[in-house]
């Protein structure tokens, strides 16, 4: 009888054992095959156009006759989104970190930790919305612009859905340092201050970086706040005060319009090529610094 | 723990029979027909198809927007049964789709002006499609070159999925000439909708933007719009609009592929007839004159 039990036990094993392994192989598969039909579609673009216009063109004209699929403006408009959303974004959530982990007392650390998670929650065209409606005429009215769709509110609002990423990867990486360095800089009579700025910050420093870096990768895929409130002009942004648009948002916008096995079609899987390959470099980067805090 | 993992190899079991099951369970037997395209039209598809399932209480129809580019892409690639449609098919598409073994047919349901709007305050009252031309390509740039306050133009367009965006862009901006090659300024803003140039003008002073007809509000200024310099300007309703003098108005149409199911030729006897194109008035678009 017991015999028996112990053989069901195995059998067990051995079924959940291959049911995980195959739901862990499903995972990596899909990457995989996204990557190659990725590949597939958008380098066709390449047959009849060439990879030099694309990457280095100036402007972006996908219906005209002939088109004109120049990258660069709508690269640009990530790059000016994104940057402006991390420098809002970081110094904002290393303080909120600082003060979750360090500072906040227990019982509001635990309030605040759940609400910066909410945040998270928040779906991106609800933000939009909100940007939209609220965020937009201020930017117009201080900064005295034509219009307030433009990369600033876009870098704004994309800022408040990188914080929950870049609040709570930092806050672990802060907790994740151990007490006998506190203990140890209080005790060589540093302040509160000087133990967070000079000992946690330097020894949290690769889950920081992570943090930052996850925090970009969330932003620069983010597609449909930044399509509702940035103006959506395929210009070279010269200042953070003018209209952009990003490639997640182009892509988007104009995937709907665009017949299956045309070149505007494969114009747009190169431009998925482009941001595949940017968010892996990023996450990439932001795993290299996690590894090396271990 | 043993629990735990009998436990969860008889809920996966269960998954795994459950699921198709339950997936099966959703279908059903009686045709949805999807209507898909423009943006301008999904309001006045919507009223029609309320109207024709009213009077047929067996029919199901489903309209939804995405633009007249994403109604042409259905409509070639089978997804749709109908596509709505503010602008004609290209010499291109209409060789792909013969290609793709899908000839497609069009057919004009009513017609819609496009109102060019400006900021309430703005004094310009009046532009011709030269002046206008000139401003959607970025040549002019203040409003002081066209008799206006001292203030940059914001230029406002529809996005590129925009039927509306298409033949402003030929009939406008390219002036109507087959061979021309102007653009829309990089410098224009891609708006998503109607509904969201009107929302732009009415709070930017410098702003223009064109939108359809029945989405003109109070809160804009519709500009008087001539062929050319020597006029005559002409307000854009709907008796100019059906007459021809206005000089931006466009057919509304439906695109079909192939033979039509039975329901959906019903539906489009309902649409041209005098019901339908009541609705068309009723939402502020043109109906097709009375033969």
């Amino acid at each position: 009888m017991n015999f028996l039990k112990h053989r069901w036990n195995d059998i067990v094993e051995y079924v959940m054992e291959k049911v995980i392994f195959l739901a862990g192989i499903i995972s990596i598969a899909f990457v995989v095959l996204i990557f190659i039909f990725l590949l597939k579609e958008g380098l066709s673009l390449f047959k009849t156009y060439s990879p030099f216009s694309f990457l280095f063109g100036l402007s972006w004209y996908p219906i005209s006759h002939p088109p004109k699929f120049g990258v660069v403006p709508l690269f640009l408009g990530s790059i000016v989104v994104t940057l402006g959303a991390i420098l809002i974004a970081v110094p904002l959530g290393v303080g909120a970190a600082i003060y979750i982990a360090e500072v906040a007392p227990r019982w509001l650390r635990e309030i605040l930790k759940g609400l910066v998670e909410f945040l998270a929650a928040i779906p991106s065209i609800v933000l939009g919305f909100i940007g939209l409606v609220t965020l937009v005429p201020i930017v117009k009215e201080v900064f005295g612009l034509p219009t307030g769709l433009t990369a600033l509110s876009g870098a704004i609002m994309l800022a408040f859905m990188a914080m929950p990423t870049i609040v709570s990867i930092m806050e672990d990486a802060l907790t994740a340092v151990p007490e006998s360095y506190r203990a140890g800089a209080v005790a060589l009579g540093a302040t509160k201050w000087q133990m967070i700025w000079r000992v946690l910050l330097p020894a949290a420093s690769s889950g920081i970086l992570a943090a930052i870096m996850l925090g970009i990768g969330r932003v620069i895929g983010e597609t449909m706040a930044v399509m509702m409130i940035t103006g959506n002009a395929a210009r070279i942004p010269t200042s953070i005060t003018q209209p952009v648009r990003t490639m997640t948002a182009t892509i988007a916008a104009e995937m709907g319009e665009a017949v299956q096995g045309s070149e505007h079609y494969f114009a747009l899987f190169g431009i998925g090529i482009l941001l595949f390959c940017i968010t892996f470099l990023i996450n990439f980067t932001a795993s290299f610094f996690i590894k090396r805090k271990r | 723990m043993k629990r735990l993992k009998k436990c969860a190899l008889f809920l996966s079991i269960a998954l795994i029979i459950f699921l198709p099951v339950s997936t099966f369970a959703y279908a059903k037997d009686t045709k949805t027909f999807q209507i898909k395209g423009s943006d301008t039209m999904v309001n006045l598809g919507q009223a029609w198809a309320e109207e024709f399932m009213y009077q047929h209480p067996d029919a199901s129809i489903a309209v939804t927007g995405g633009g007249s580019g994403t109604g042409i892409a259905a409509i070639l690639s089978g997804t749709c049964d109908l596509a709505q449609s503010s602008r004609s098919l290209h010499d291109e598409e209409l060789k792909n789709a013969a290609e793709m073994g899908h000839p497609i047919t069009e057919t004009v349901v009513g017609l819609d002006a496009v109102a060019v709007i400006v900021h309430p305050s703005n004094p310009v009252t009046q532009l011709d499609v030269d002046q206008l031309s000139a401003i959607f390509t970025g040549k002019i740039k203040n409003w002081k070159e066209l008799g206006g306050n001292d203030l940059p133009i914001l230029v406002l367009s529809r996005e590129r999925n925009s039927g509306t965006h298409v033949f402003f862009l030929e009939e406008i901006v390219r002036r109507g000439i087959k061979k021309a090659t102007e653009e829309y300024s990089h410098e224009a803003l891609m708006m998503p909708s109607n509904q969201s140039i009107v929302q732009e003008v009415k709070s930017s002073e410098g702003a223009i933007g064109y939108i359809g007809l029945g989405y003109v509000s109070p809160q804009v200024k519709v500009l008087d719009v001539a062929k050319s310099a020597a006029g005559p300007y002409v307000h854009p309703d709907l008796e100019t609009a059906q007459s021809g003098e206005y000089p931006i108005s466009r057919p509304l149409l439906f695109l079909t592929s192939g033979t039509l199911d039975p329901v959906m030729k019903d539906y489009m006897d309902f649409v041209l007839g005098p019901d339908g194109q009541e609705i068309v008035k009723i939402l502020d678009f043109v109906p097709l004159k009375n033969k």
